[in-house]
C-alpha cells in the first residue's frame, strides 16, 4: 500500500471507530433521558453505567481525528478549516455543554433530572451536525469568494441531501445505542431493561435502513460522482445489507435456550455491517478529500513527517493496547460493574 | 474589531478559559498522589479523606477541562488554518503523541473513579500515577507547540513552500525543555496553592483546636510545602526562560522590560507602565545593572532595546506590566510559603495570625492569575508573529468571515460552564461535609 493510502486508511479507521463509539455514547445519553421516569426498569441506570466511564475515552477520538487529518493531510487544512468553521463551532459548543452537564448530572444528585435533560438533548443534536461534514466534502456547498472558499451554509441546510444524512445519523444513533444497551442489560441480567432496549432496536433498525436508502437516493441527484463510486462498490453494499438482516434475525429469533435473541451476536454483526458500508463509502470518496479541489495526493504531508508519525502510531497503540484491554475488562466484562446500583461518584 | 482581532480575541478567550481547568488538571492529581502516598506512609486516615475529596473535585474540573481543550484543539484548525498547515507538516508529532497521553489519562481516570472499589490499593496508586503522568505529558507536549512558535526549527520556507522538514529537530526546538519545564512547575505551584487556599478558608471557619481545623491544617501544610517547593523551581526556571528570550526573541525581552535603547549595564525596571512617547517605564523602581546580569549572568551583557527593531515588529508595550505581575506574584508566593512553613516550624504553639491566613487564602487565586498573565504575555509578546520571523498571525487567520456571531456564543457557553462548575462543586461539598467522611473512616 502506498504511504498516502495507509494515511487515509488510518484516518478513516479513526472516523469509523469514533462514529460507532460516539453514536453509542450520544444515544446512551438520550436513552437515559427518555427512561428517566421509569424508575423500576433500571433502563436509565444501565445507560448511565455504560456512559460514565466511556465518554472521556470516546471524546479523545474526536481529537485524534482532527490531529490525524491535519498531520497527514496538512494541504487540506486550509480548505476544511475554513468551510467547517460554522458547523464545527456549533458542534464544539454543543459538545462542551453536553460533556460538562453529563459530568454535573452525576455529581449533583438532586438536580440530576434537569442536568440530564440538558446533556441528553444537546448530545442528541450532535451526530446530526457531525455528519454534515460528509455532504460538505461532496462539494456542492462550497463557493470561492475573493479567492477564499466559503461554505454556503443556508444552501446546505435546505438541501435534501443534507437532511437525508441528518436523518440517517439520528436513526443510526438511536439504533446502535439501543442495540448495545440491549446487550449490556442482557449481560447484567436486567430482564426489564433488556426487553425495552431490544424493542427499541427492533423498531429503529428498519428506520435506519430506510434512511440509508434515502441517502443513496438523494446522492444520486446531488452528488452523482459519489453515487457512481458507491455503485462500483455494490458487492460491499449488498454484503452490508445482508449483515443487517442477519443482525435483525439474531436479535429477533428465539434461538436455543434463550427466548429473546442473541444480542451479543447482533452487536458484532452490526459493527461488521457498518464497517462494510463505510468501507464502500470511503472507497467511493477517493481520491477526493473535498470534491473537486482537494485530493489525498496533493494534501499529503512530506515523507519524513509521515514516517515519524507512522512510527509514533505503532508505538503509541502498542503501549496503549493493554490499557484498553484492562478498561474493557473492568467495565464491559465485569458483571459486578454492570450490576452495580449506584454510580462511582455518589459513594 | 476587525476580522483578525476578532479571531485573536476569540482564541485568546478560549485559551484563557481552558488554561484554568487544564492547569488544575495537572496540579491536582499530583496533590492527590501526595495525599495517597502520605496515607500509605503515615496511616493517618485524614490523608485518605483528602485524596478522596480532591479526586471528586478533580473529576468535576475534568468535565470542563476536556471539552474546553477539545474546543482549543479544533479551534486551532478552524481559526488559524494557515498556521496549522505548517504545524501539520512540521510539528505534528507533539499533537500526535499528546493523543496517547489523553488516552492514558482518560482510561485510568475512569478506572480510578469508577472501579476504585474493585481494584487493589496498589492498582489505585498505579492508576493515579498514570492519570498524573498523562496530564503532565499532555501539558508538556502542547507547550512544545507553543515553544516551537517562539523558536521555530526543523524547516525552512522557500517561495511560500515548506522545505527541508526535519520533524525531530522541530520537536526538540531550542525552547522546548525550558518552556515545558516552566509550564509544568507553574502548574504544580498552582495545584499546591489552590489547595492551600481552600484549606485556609475552611480553617478560618472552625474554632481553634477543633478536629476539623486540624484536618484542614494538614491540607494547608501539604499545599504550602508542594506550592513552596515548586514556586521556587518556577522562579529559577522562569529566569532561564527570560535568558532564552534574550537569546532568541530579544524584542520580546525588550518589551517585557520596557527597554528602548540597546545597552550594557542595563537597569531592571520593576513595576510601572511603559510609555511610548518618553521611551521609559513610568513609576518603576530601577535596579541598576540588574537586567544585564539577569540576561547573561554578567553586568556587561549587552541587552538589545526596542529601537533596534522596526516598530511594526514590536510587541504591545503593556506586556511589561503583565510580565512584572507574573514575576511579582511568583516572588510573593515563595514568601507566603516560606512565611507559613517558618511560622509553623518555629512558633508552632500559636495559630497562624489573621493576615497570614489572608495571604494563604489569596495565594491560590493569585497563582491562577499568574498563569493567565504568563500566557497572555507569552502569546501577545510574540505578536505580530504566529511563528517567530516565519509567519505572521495575519497570514494564518481563517478566510471565513462569520466570527462576529460565533465569538459571543463561545463567550456565553464559557460563562455558563464556569458558573455551573462552581455551583456543582459547592453543592457537592456542602452535601458531603468532611465531618461525614471522617466519621465514616473512624
Ligand atoms: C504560577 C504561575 C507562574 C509563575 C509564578 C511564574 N510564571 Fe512565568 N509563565 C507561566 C507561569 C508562571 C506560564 C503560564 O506557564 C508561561 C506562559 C507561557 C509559558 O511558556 O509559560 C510563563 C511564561 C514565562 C516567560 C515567557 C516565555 C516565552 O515567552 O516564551 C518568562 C520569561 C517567564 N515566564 C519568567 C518567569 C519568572 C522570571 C518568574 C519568577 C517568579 C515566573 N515566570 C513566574
Ligand atoms: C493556555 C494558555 C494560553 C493563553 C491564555 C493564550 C492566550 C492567547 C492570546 C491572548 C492570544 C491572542 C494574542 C494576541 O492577539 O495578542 C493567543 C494567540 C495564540 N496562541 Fe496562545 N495562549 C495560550 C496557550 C497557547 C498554546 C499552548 C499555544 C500553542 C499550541 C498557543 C498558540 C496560539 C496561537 C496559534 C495564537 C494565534 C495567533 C496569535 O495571535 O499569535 N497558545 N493566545
Ligand atoms: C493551544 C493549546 C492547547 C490545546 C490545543 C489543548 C488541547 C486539549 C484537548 C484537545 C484536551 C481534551 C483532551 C481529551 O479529549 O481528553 C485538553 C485537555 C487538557 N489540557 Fe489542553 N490544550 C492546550 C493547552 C494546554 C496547556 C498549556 C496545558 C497545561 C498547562 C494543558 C493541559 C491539559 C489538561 C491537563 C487537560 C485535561 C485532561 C486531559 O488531558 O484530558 N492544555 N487540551
Amino acid at each position: 500500500m502506498s504511504d498516502v493510502l495507509i494515511a487515509i486508511t488510518v484516518l478513516w479507521g479513526f472516523i469509523f471507530i469514533y462514529s460507532v463509539m460516539a453514536t453509542m455514547d450520544f444515544g446512551a445519553g438520550f436513552w437515559s433521558l427518555v427512561y428517566i421516569n421509569k424508575e423500576k426498569t433500571n433502563a436509565t441506570n444501565i445507560a448511565n453505567r455504560y456512559l460514565s466511564p466511556t465518554w472521556e475515552v470516546t471524546n479523545v477520538f474526536i481529537v485524534a481525528i482532527v490531529v490525524a487529518l491535519f498531520s497527514f493531510f496538512p494541504g487540506a487544512t486550509f480548505t476544511l478549516g475554513t468551510v467547517l468553521l460554522i458547523p464545527g463551532s456549533i458542534i464544539l459548543l454543543l459538545l462542551a455543554v453536553r460533556s460538562g452537564f453529563l459530568v454535573f448530572s452525576h455529581i449533583a444528585e438532586e438536580y440530576r433530572k434537569p442536568l440530564t435533560y440538558i446533556s441528553g438533548v444537546t448530545g442528541f443534536l450532535i451526530p446530526g451536525l457531525l455528519i454534515l461534514v460528509l455532504p460538505v466534502t461532496h462539494g456542492n456547498y462550497i463557493e470561492v469568494r475573493n479567492g477564499v472558499e466559503q461554505l454556503l451554509f443556508g444552501e446546505l441546510l435546505t438541501s435534501y441531501h443534507a437532511w437525508s444524512f441528518i436523518g440517517f445519523a439520528i436513526s443510526s444513533t438511536l439504533f446502535l445505542s439501543s442495540l448495545l444497551l440491549a446487550d449490556f442489560s442482557n449481560h447484567a441480567d436486567e430482564e426489564e431493561a433488556y426487553k425495552i432496549y431490544r424493542r427499541d432496536a427492533l423498531l429503529l433498525g428498519p428506520a435506519t435502513l430506510l434512511m440509508a436508502f434515502l441517502v443513496m437516493f438523494t446522492m444520486r441527484y446531488e452528488a452523482a460522482w459519489m453515487y457512481q463510486g458507491m455503485m462500483e462498490q455494490l458487492p460491499y453494499l449488498l454484503a452490508s445489507a445482508f449483515a443487517f438482516l442477519l443482525a435483525g434475525l439474531f436479535l429477533y429469533l428465539p434461538l436455543g435456550k434463550r427466548k429473546l435473541g442473541w444480542p451479543r451476536l447482533a452487536v458484532i454483526v452490526i459493527v461488521l455491517q457498518y464497517l462494510l458500508a463505510s468501507y464502500a463509502y470511503g472507497r467511493a470518496h477517493l481520491p477526493y478529500l473535498v470534491y473537486p479541489t482537494v485530493t489525498i495526493e496533493d494534501g499529503f504531508t512530506n515523507p519524513d513527517a509521515f514516517r515519524a508519525l507512522f512510527v509514533s502510531y505503532i508505538f503509541g497503540f502498542a503501549i496503549l493496547f493493554p490499557g484498553f484491554i484492562y478498561f474493557w475488562k473492568l467495565f464491559m466484562k465485569d458483571k459486578r460493574y454492570a450490576k452495580q446500583q449506584k454510580s462511582g461518584y455518589s459513594k | 474589531m476587525d476580522h483578525l482581532e476578532t479571531a485573536r480575541a476569540m482564541f485568546g478567550t478560549t485559551m484563557a478559559f481552558h488554561i484554568i481547568f487544564a492547569t488544575l488538571g495537572v496540579g491536582i492529581p499530583l496533590m492527590v498522589l501526595f495525599a495517597e502516598l502520605f496515607y500509605q506512609k503515615t496511616k493517618d486516615r485524614d490523608f485518605a479523606v483528602m485524596a478522596n475529596r480532591w479526586t471528586k473535585g478533580f473529576a468535576v474540573l475534568l468535565g470542563v477541562a476536556i471539552p474546553s481543550g477539545t474546543i482549543a484543539g479544533v479551534q486551532l484548525s478552524l481559526l488559524w488554518p494557515g498556521f496549522m498547515e505548517v504545524i501539520g507538516e512540521v510539528m505534528a508529532l507533539p499533537f500526535q503523541i499528546e493523543i496517547y497521553a489523553f488516552f492514558v489519562e482518560a482510561l485510568f481516570m475512569s478506572i480510578y473513579v469508577y472501579a476504585a472499589d474493585r481494584i487493589s490499593p496498589w492498582m489505585r496508586i498505579v492508576s493515579l500515577s498514570l492519570v498524573a503522568l498523562g496530564a503532565v505529558a499532555s501539558a508538556i507536549l502542547i507547550t512544545n507547540v507553543h515553544a516551537f512558535e517562539g523558536t521555530p526549527a526543523g524547516f525552512r520556507i522557500e517561495n511560500g513552500e515548506i522545505v527541508d522538514v526535519n520533524p525531530w529537530e522541530a520537536f526538540f526546538n531550542p525552547a522546548f525543555f525550558t518552556t515545558a519545564g516552566h509550564v509544568v512547575v507553574s502548574a504544580y505551584t498552582t495545584g499546591g496553592f489552590v489547595i492551600a487556599s481552600i484549606a485556609a478558608f475552611k480553617m478560618m471557619r472552625q474554632p481553634v483546636g477543633s478536629r476539623l481545623r486540624r484536618f484542614h491544617q494538614k491540607a494547608l501544610l501539604l499545599g504550602l510545602i508542594v506550592g513552596g517547593i515548586f514556586s521556587l523551581l518556577t522562579a529559577l526556571n522562569g529566569h532561564e526562560s527570560a535568558q532564552l528570550l534574550h537569546e532568541y526573541q530579544p524584542e520580546k525581552l525588550a518589551a517585557a522590560e520596557g527597554l528602548f535603547e540597546t545597552q550594557d549595564y542595563a537597569p531592571l525596571a520593576i513595576g510601572g507602565f511603559t510609555d511610548r512617547e518618553t521611551e521609559e517605564v513610568k513609576w518603576a523602581i530601577e535596579i541598576p545593572w540588574a537586567l544585564s546580569f539577569l540576561s547573561g549572568n554578567r553586568f556587561d551583557t549587552v541587552v538589545q532595546g526596542l529601537n533596534d527593531f522596526p516598530e511594526k515588529w514590536w510587541p504591545p508595550l503593556y506586556v511589561h506590566t503583565l510580565f512584572n505581575a507574573m514575576v511579582g506574584i511568583g516572588s510573593l508566593l515563595i514568601l507566603i510559603a516560606a512565611g507559613g512553613l517558618g511560622w509553623y516550624k518555629f512558633i508552632k504553639k500559636r495559630p497562624f495570625p489573621k493576615p497570614l491566613m489572608g495571604l494563604f487564602i489569596a495565594s491560590g487565586p493569585l497563582a491562577v492569575l499568574a498563569i493567565e498573565f504568563g500566557w497572555i504575555f507569552a502569546c501577545t509578546g510574540r505578536q505580530p508573529w504566529v511563528i517567530y520571523r516565519m509567519m505572521t498571525t495575519e497570514d494564518a487567520v481563517t478566510g471565513a468571515t462569520q466570527l462576529g456571531v460565533l465569538f459571543p456564543l463561545f463567550g456565553f457557553v464559557y460563562i455558563v460552564l464556569g458558573i455551573a462548575v462552581i455551583l456543582v462543586l459547592r453543592f457537592y461539598f456542602k452535601k458531603h461535609p468532611v465531618q461525614d467522611e471522617i466519621d465514616m473512616q473512624e
